[in-house]
């Protein structure tokens, strides 16, 4: 009982964690399920099969929506994270008029609904006269905007805790401006360029209510899903899911490991050893003293 | 010794003008062809310039005739931020201060399931809450639920759909701002004989404040708009605001009616966002 | 300024630097100034160290001949050139930062080896690996530098900086972040170094023992002014404000009223006590001053007892503190006019302790006494702690 009461949180955090991964098993175990029949409306378990992953393009369209989805990301990420990285420096590193709209400007599209930002874009396109336009430039057009905002607060952040002494320290070691960008800030504000990139891809890889408004006749993979939702839902959504997932889960745990394993190496028994004795006979002559530091 | 100073000169606008040029064009210019979709003659456009005709009528017509959805939209948005809150304060307190050695590892758990597709996981509730599933029948057999309940197709499954969707959301500015507070703080005032209850109201929650914040608005906004939730577990009787612009746009092509709803949902987002800078300042966004 | 500051003379003619000159340099913020019209040559291959309180704007000065400040006033000339406004970056000078800035991306061999790589000079690795032997950490080239003690993360970046052979070493504060006994050998260490390559060092610290036990030469410097400048035992023994009477060490001072300069030595009037203090270590103009003497100067004994100090006897004392530190015992006297004085007796187990309470007299050789101006405050420098 008492551990029941001191472990209390952690018991209902896990629960609230299974909670999150529930509907996700179910993805997962429907990838491997076979519909009664072709025109099968209903939702359901019914009986185990490889099928799906053996056959992923099944239907057709639905690889062609994969594949507009996967280079509408590439592309929109691409964009947004270099203008949205020139950004984050400036904000950092630079000093302009109008900060704090342009913090606002920043942020708004961040907190505007969707439906919103879509049909405002529609609005626009209508407006312009492209309304018959409609299609992968415009959903470009769309997603660039919405990552971009996400891409500069990752790399903001990152830039923001980079402390500015090693910058000094290049210049002092005889770095030119250039040298000291590309050899020590680049390097350093990268690994937050990279996880702003996966954000952006992630972020229009899933949109549907904006790219919905604006995408004319192209199908993205979310508005194939929509699409099939009402009617026969081929298992093979599920697939596509599944492998989402395990391939995000990859990166994130991989990046995980990579620094856990650095952490371990500062724990090198060797070291320690050494340190140890060489701190035992740390009162000798000045040659041997350091050998204890 | 020095902070950061920050460079002169012309260079920071030329860094920064791309990114603002295209938030300019296609998020604020947008908005003011929404505003004017709705305010002007609808068959102007930009090129040919609006008729000034301040047609407020598009307005009230709006709202007289879709405040149910309006409303409901707001209460569903409420509850499930509510229920966000409950849960999400849970499992960020559980990770910041429970988890030890695990707290990446969790971390990692908390947010991995949100890079399924969004619409593929939103139908594995239809299958969850399916009148025949595990759920319905356990509630069934407890009596909670008559014999003919459903889950399915209510607004219990569009408010579960959008607090399972929009979690994320809560947990990790939470998480954040839980994490900062130095747990000695909690063990001082266990120290000054507050009990762990009082000990949560008086310096944790004080303290996490401005991840509830945050936390609140990042899942409360997006909440409100949504449509996908409803349209997939919910029935004609639920339908949101989000629904309704966007049936306008794409099927009554009423498009003067559509960007009035949009442009009240806005005022009513930039009104929360406004009250919130006004309290935190705008380097707090970000 | 308010309290009385002396600007270093410049050196005397004759006396060759080739070393670093800095004339009337200054540095104002918006709003304060750091460093005010700052006159200061570092003699070439000293170990030179720049002394103060926080705030002093001793790191100020050193980041402008780092070159990572620009004067808001004043030169900077480096023998015969002047690299005033030079980028830091066409400075023979290298810098030890105080939290070492190490580039965590390069493992320790690409560290040291940053600055002869930008510059292209000759034999890039093997320079790097004799310095890495110099500095004794061989083995550890390939690792990066998190995986590292404070120890040895403080000797890559000397060796980082070294290998550049600089025409002076700028070190920041280096030793702060060591603990006690590590601090001390690499003190040691770091005179070692300083000796066998002969450049430059200027070291930046707020610690008197540190700059006492390591500098050749010591400015003591406060708000944005030189207080003082020479040996170490020449600013101990003989300081010229009470600025650096009570920062380097502890000082008593007891004031007086001057009644004559005969000779070499001048005459006080000191609470009623007629002293002498040498004419030599007499810094005060005008008719009143600051009689200081060293606690460890002064000599305790009961009432009446013969002590080693002839004419300089002050009665009328009373025990009012007993502090056993081991090596010594620190006593605080309280004299007749009130003023408690410090008095560190070794512990030679000669005679038993003081205890409070108990009367005394005190005593000095008048040799040891100073004499300081009488318009500084005597509080001036004085620390809450010590090490």
């Amino acid at each position: 009982m008492r551990w029941l009461r001191s472990h209390l949180v952690l018991i209902l955090g896990l629960l609230v964690l299974v909670y999150t991964f529930i509907p996700i098993a179910i993805v997962v175990m429907m990838s491997f399920n076979q519909l009664p029949s072709e025109q099968s409306k209903i939702y359901k378990w019914n009986s185990f099969t490889f099928n799906n992953w053996l056959h992923p393009c099944a239907d057709p369209s639905m690889c062609q929506a994969l594949g507009r989805s996967v280079e509408i990301g590439l592309l929109a990420t691409f964009a947004a994270t270099v203008l949205g990285t020139l950004a984050a420096f400036a904000l950092v590193r630079h000093q302009f008029v109008g900060r704090s709209s342009t913090n606002v400007l920043i942020f708004l599209p961040m907190a505007a609904p969707e439906i919103v930002m879509g049909s405002s874009l529609l609005a626009l396109f209508v407006a312009t006269g492209f309304a018959g336009q409609l299609g992968f430039g415009t959903i470009l057009i769309a997603h660039i905007m919405f990552c971009l905002s996400f891409v500069v607060v990752t790399v903001r952040s990152r830039l923001a805790g980079l402390s500015d002494t090693l910058e000094q320290a290049a210049m002092d070691l005889y770095a030119t401006p250039n040298q000291t960008f590309w050899r020590v800030t680049f390097p350093l504000v990268f690994p937050g360029i990279l996880g702003a990139a996966l954000l952006s891809f992630s972020l229009s890889f899933d949109d549907f209510i904006i790219t919905n408004l604006n995408a004319g006749t192209t199908t993205t993979f979310p508005m194939y899903v929509w699409g099939v939702s009402r009617k026969t839902i081929p298992m093979q959504i599920n697939v596509v899911g599944t492998v989402m997932l395990i391939i995000s889960v990859v990166i994130v745990v991989g990046g995980e490991v990579r620094s856990r394993r650095r952490m371990r190496a500062l724990a090198d028994p060797h070291e320690v050893r050494a340190d140890s004795v060489v701190a035992a006979a740390g009162a000798r002559s000045s040659a041997g003293a350091l050998d204890a530091v | 010794m020095s902070e950061t100073v920050r460079k002169k000169g012309a260079i920071g606008y030329i860094l920064l003008a791309p990114a603002l040029l295209w938030l300019v064009l296609f998020f604020l210019i947008p908005f003011y062809s929404l505003v004017a979709t709705s305010l002007f003659n609808a068959d102007g456009s930009d090129f040919r310039g609006y008729t000034v005709v301040y047609e407020w009528s598009n307005y009230t017509n709006a709202i007289k005739e879709y405040y149910p959805q309006i409303l409901r939209s707001l209460k569903y948005g409420a509850i499930a931020t509510f229920l966000c809150l409950i849960l999400g304060y849970i499992l960020a307190y559980a990770i910041a201060f429970k988890s030890g050695r695990w707290k990446n590892l969790m971390l990692v758990l908390v947010i991995a399931p949100f890079f399924t597709s969004f619409l593929v996981r939103t139908l594995s509730w239809k299958l969850i809450l399916a009148d025949d599933g595990v759920v319905v029948n356990t509630l069934q057999f407890l009596h909670i639920l008559g014999a003919n309940g459903h889950l399915l197709y209510t607004p219990f499954a569009v408010v579960m759909g959008l607090t399972y969707n929009f979690l994320p959301f809560m947990v990790l500015p939470l998480f954040a701002s839980i994490d900062k507070i130095d747990y000695r703080l909690i063990e001082a005032s266990n120290d000054l004989y507050a009990n762990p209850v009082v000990g949560f109201f008086k310096v944790t929650w004080p303290l996490s404040l401005p991840g509830v914040v945050s936390g609140t608005l990042l899942t409360f906004i997006p909440a409100v708009g949504d449509y996908i939730n409803d349209q997939l577990l919910g029935n004609t009787q639920t339908r949101m605001i989000g629904n309704t612009i966007q049936s306008l746009f794409t099927e009554a092509n009423d498009y003067p009616a559509a960007s009035a709803l949009s442009v009240i949902l806005m005022l009513m987002i930039v009104a929360l966002v406004v009250g919130y800078v006004k309290r935190a300042g705008t380097e707090d966004l970000l | 300024m308010s309290h009385l500051a002396e600007h270093t003379e410049a050196p005397a003619e004759g006396i060759a630097t080739g070393g670093l000159e800095l004339r009337g340099l200054t540095k104002e913020f918006a709003t304060f100034t750091a460093v005010d019209n700052l006159d200061l040559d570092v003699p070439s291959g000293s170990f030179f160290a720049l002394l103060g309180p926080s705030g002093c704007g001793k790191t100020t000065t050193l980041r402008m001949v780092a070159g990572l400040e620009t004067p808001t006033a004043g030169t900077i000339r480096l023998g015969e050139r002047d690299i005033t406004n030079d980028k830091p970056y066409r400075r023979p000078v290298n810098t030890v930062f105080q939290n070492y800035a190490l580039f965590p991306h390069l493992d320790i061999f690409e560290n040291v080896a940053f600055g002869p790589r930008r510059r292209k000079t000759g034999n890039v690795d093997a320079e790097v690996n004799a310095m890495l032997e110099l500095v004794e950490l061989g083995n550890q080239a390939r690792k990066k530098p998190a995986q590292l003690s404070g120890g040895q993360q403080q000797r890559v970046a000397l060796a980082r900086a070294l290998i550049n052979k600089p025409e002076v070493l700028l070190l920041d504060e280096p030793l702060g972040a060591l603990d006690l006994k590590l601090r001390r050998q690499m003190q040691i260490e770091l005179k070692r170094i300083q000796d066998e390559v002969d450049t430059t060092f200027i070291h930046v610290t707020h610690d008197q023992e540190e700059a006492m036990t390591m500098a050749d030469t010591i400015a003591v410097m406060n708000a944005g002014l030189i207080e003082q400048m020479g040996a170490p035992d020449e600013l101990y023994e003989n300081p010229r404000t009470t600025f650096v009477a009570n920062f380097l060490g502890q000082s008593n001072l007891i004031s007086g009223t001057i009644r004559g300069r005969d000779g070499d030595m001048t005459s006080v009037d000191m609470q009623g006590i007629a002293v002498t203090v040498p004419q030599e270590r007499t810094h005060a103009a005008g008719d009143r001053g600051w009689v200081g003497i060293r606690p460890e100067k002064v000599l305790i004994g009961h009432e009446g007892e013969a002590l080693d100090a002839p004419g300089n006897t002050i009665p009328g004392g009373v025990v009012t503190d007993v502090s056993f530190v081991g090596v010594s015992t620190q006593y605080l006297v309280r004299m007749a006019w009130g003023q408690e004085l410090q008095v560190f007796e070794q512990n030679t187990g000669r005679r038993r302790l003081f205890r409070p309470g108990d009367q005394v007299e005190l005593s000095w050789r008048p040799v040891y006494a100073f004499l300081l101006d009488h318009d500084q405050a005597a509080a001036a420098g004085a620390q809450l702690e010590s090490v």
